[in-house]
């Protein structure tokens, strides 16, 4: 149904955008093909980069015009496919597009364009002693791509997800037309909240070219505390108690000793400790110290009392490094012990987080494969991978497929949802048609028409199955 | 055998002001923690504890919040600990320093071996620990990088002299420096906090020394007069490499080879 991007297709562009930012055929790198897991890969006919809104509407309104699909995309790290082209067509890429705009104290909102990296933005907030509290692991993703799949991150439990950090967005519409949605307002009761709706649409319903983030007065300081465990169960156990003490924690974290060691040797420097098999590490913030540890005779009884062994405590910048430079590497460092996994992104309600972390273990042994896992045991996001290791491309194939089944259908069973916070994309689309009431489903696809009725946003992607 | 670790209570970021006028450190309203690199030594000393069953002191000199830094050693597993502080050692160089500390040590009394931290990163000098050594008259060996072994009367030990290792053997009683990374210092405990909240520090004065003339001590007792403090320059120039991946694979190790990072 889609036009075949040609020759005069590339001249148009190259009419609208300077040539130097315009790539075709062997100038584009094999790393816009794909993105950091999603098992899918193509190239885009065209890769531009675009440095303004307007830019981006001309090429929108030329390809809604022309039935040419268009896929944005920021750096790349993305895990379920939702920044490759499936259908090639234009690729408009947001890394050039990286300016903080404003940073409005009265207001605390920091307006920023969407290819700005996290980290920027993190360093940025804080060097002006506030805060950008969405803390995804993937430091290097943009804003772009953070607000596109609604990242979540390690301190959803305390602050909540990107979502609840995005105050007004500038989007680009597939017509080419440049609209606000929300502002700078706190409150908004003015009719459907498009600007919502945007943020987790992955590409499909518009593009984003600016973003207004809320930012919050920058906490003076923050403790862990790693608290070794016997067991999974026992750690786990732990954590709806920890949630009714009502100490409120930024972050909690579950970890395994063999990702531990898995950690250490893809970032060739030692876990300060390694004597437990299990973890949580728990994350507070707060105006100071002595703040802080009041709440630390609470989590004591409660972590004691379930067969936590201690907590160690994680309160300078050099424990902090040498304990999340580990929690962030597990990603890359599993991915380092195997030939080539898939990942279940899965959220579930915070009560039934053991519950399924048990059906795993029962997986692993049912399909007789590697599985590891860590996550926001806070939240009830976990982040479940699946080894290839030995297997061969067609058993691989056919046992994820199976184990994914299991996994998806035990996550329905316990409420829980297709993705916490890495998206639909290409990869999960079947798990979330399964998962959503055909009346839902619906919906879903007359958003999606309304928004794109040419469907030449992000095709194949979330919703739109072609 | 008995073990002495030295440690130090320094700003707890790098990010501190310095008042260009004065010189002085901005201390105020900055949190403090211990020296990174004494966590090294703590961990040293501990892990030799663990092999040999010596016990473990640790000694700070500073203005009685240095207690602090005491009290987390304990916390990581040292058995007693001291804080040497007067107002008459205010304003001490490395030299007035290690004179205090060695007069400490000598209070304390009857240690096989000092650890302390390569060097603070605060003065950033690398000096009070052989001076203290000078001070003793006994052996020392800066920049450890491996405990090789250890009897009852010496120590085997891995040094790093920058371009080159050296291995030395050291007849105790001796100082070492540990250099960072020797071992993976452990977390303080919270158990271990509960266990020795009513744990004494033993308070030693100007007063409680050997020598206890003021005049050797504090800003009278230092011959480095500091003409001006100043933050370093930083260099924020970019260069930007352009090519296939593994041609600037290539171009950045070379660049990181030729600067000496790695």
């Amino acid at each position: 149904m889609y036009k075949q991007f040609d020759s005069a297709d590339l001249a148009a562009i190259k009419s609208l955008i300077p040539s130097e930012r315009v790539y075709s055929g062997d100038e584009i790198n094999s790393d816009y093909s794909h993105d950091e897991l999603g098992g899918v890969s193509r190239f885009p006919d065209v890769l531009v980069e675009v440095i303004s809104a307007q830019e981006t509407s001309w090429i929108m309104k030329y390809a809604n015009e022309h039935l040419i699909p268009v896929v944005a995309r920021g750096s790349g790290t993305g895990l379920v496919g939702a920044s490759v082209p499936l259908h090639g067509g234009i690729m408009i890429s947001f890394q050039k597009m990286n300016r903080i705009l404003e940073l409005d104290a009265d207001n605390l909102t920091l307006s920023v364009e969407p290819g700005v990296l996290l980290m920027e933005i993190s360093a940025f907030a804080q060097e002006n002693d506030l805060f950008y509290p969405p803390d995804p692991g993937e430091k290097s993703a943009t804003i772009g791509g953070n607000i596109a799949t609604n990242a979540g991150g390690m301190r959803a439990v305390k602050y909540g997800v990107t979502r609840d950090f995005v105050r007004g967005l500038e989007v680009v519409l597939p017509s080419g037309e440049i609209v606000e949605l929300g502002g700078k307002v706190v409150k908004n009761s003015s009719g459907y909240s498009l600007k919502d709706l945007l943020v987790g649409s992955e590409g499909t319903l518009g593009i984003i070219t600016k973003a207004i983030l809320k930012l919050l007065p920058l906490p003076q300081k923050s403790i862990s505390l790693l608290i070794p465990f016997d067991s999974m169960e026992s750690a786990i156990g732990c954590v709806p108690r920890i949630m009714r003490s009502k100490t409120i924690p930024t972050a909690v974290e579950f970890m395994e000793r063999d990702v531990i060691l898995d950690a250490e040797k893809y970032l060739g420097k030692l876990f300060p400790d390694k004597s437990a098999d299990a973890y949580l590490l728990l994350t507070y913030d707060g105006s100071g110290s002595q703040e802080i540890e009041k709440c630390f005779p609470a989590v004591a009884e409660i972590c004691f009392s379930s067969g936590g062994r201690d907590l160690l405590i994680v309160d300078t910048e050099e424990r902090m490094e040498s304990v999340w430079s580990a929690r962030s590497a597990f990603l890359e460092a599993i991915k380092g012990s195997t030939t080539e996994m898939d990942e279940c992104d899965v959220v579930v309600p915070k009560s039934r987080v053991a519950d399924f972390l048990n059906y795993t273990l029962e997986m692993k042994i049912k399909h007789s494969i590697r599985i590891k896992s860590f996550g926001h045991a806070g939240d009830g996001n976990l982040h479940i991978y699946i080894l290839k290791d030995c297997l061969d491309e067609d058993s691989w194939k056919k046992k994820l497929q199976e184990v994914f089944e299991d996994l998806y259908a035990k996550a329905f069973e316990l409420q829980g949802k297709v993705s916490g916070e890495h998206g639909i994309g290409f990869a999960k689309l079947p798990y979330l048609k399964k998962e959503e009431a055909p009346a839902v489903w619906n919906l879903l696809k007359a958003i999606k028409a309304s928004f794109d009725p040419n469907l030449i946003l992000n095709p194949g992607k979330v919703v739109s199955g072609f | 055998m008995r073990i002495l670790v030295c440690i130090k209570q320094v700003p707890g970021t790098a990010k501190v002001d310095i008042d260009e006028k004065t010189g002085v450190l901005k201390r105020s309203g900055v949190d403090s923690k211990m020296n990174p690199y004494d966590l090294y030594a703590i961990e040293t000393a501990l892990r030799l504890k663990e092999l040999t069953g010596a016990s473990v002191c640790a000694l700070s000199m500073g203005p009685s919040q240095a207690a602090d830094v005491l009290r987390e050693a304990l916390m990581m597993g040292v058995d007693e600990c001291a804080l040497l502080s007067d107002r008459a050692f205010a304003g001490a160089d490395v030299l007035a320093t290690s004179r205090a500390l060695s007069g400490a040590v000598q209070v304390l009394g009857g240690f096989d071996l000092i650890i302390c931290g390569k060097q603070t990163t605060d003065g950033d000098t690398a000096q009070v620990g052989p001076e203290m050594a000078e001070h003793l008259g006994i052996s020392h060996a800066s920049n450890v990088s491996e405990i090789i072994s250890c009897s009852e009367s010496s120590l085997r030990v891995d040094v790093n002299m920058g371009e080159s290792s050296e291995i030395q053997e050291i007849s105790m009683p001796c100082l070492i420096t540990a250099e960072k990374d020797i071992f993976v210092p452990r977390l303080p405990s919270y158990k271990r906090k509960l266990k020795t909240a009513g744990a004494d520090i033993r308070l030693i004065s100007l007063n409680d020394l050997p020598d206890s003339d003021p005049k050797g001590y504090g800003l009278s007792g230092s011959p480095t007069q500091v003409e001006r403090i100043f933050p370093p320059e930083s260099n924020s120039g970019q260069v930007m490499l352009r090519g296939d991946p593994e041609e600037l694979a290539e171009r950045i190790f070379n660049i990181l080879n030729v600067s000496k990072f790695i």
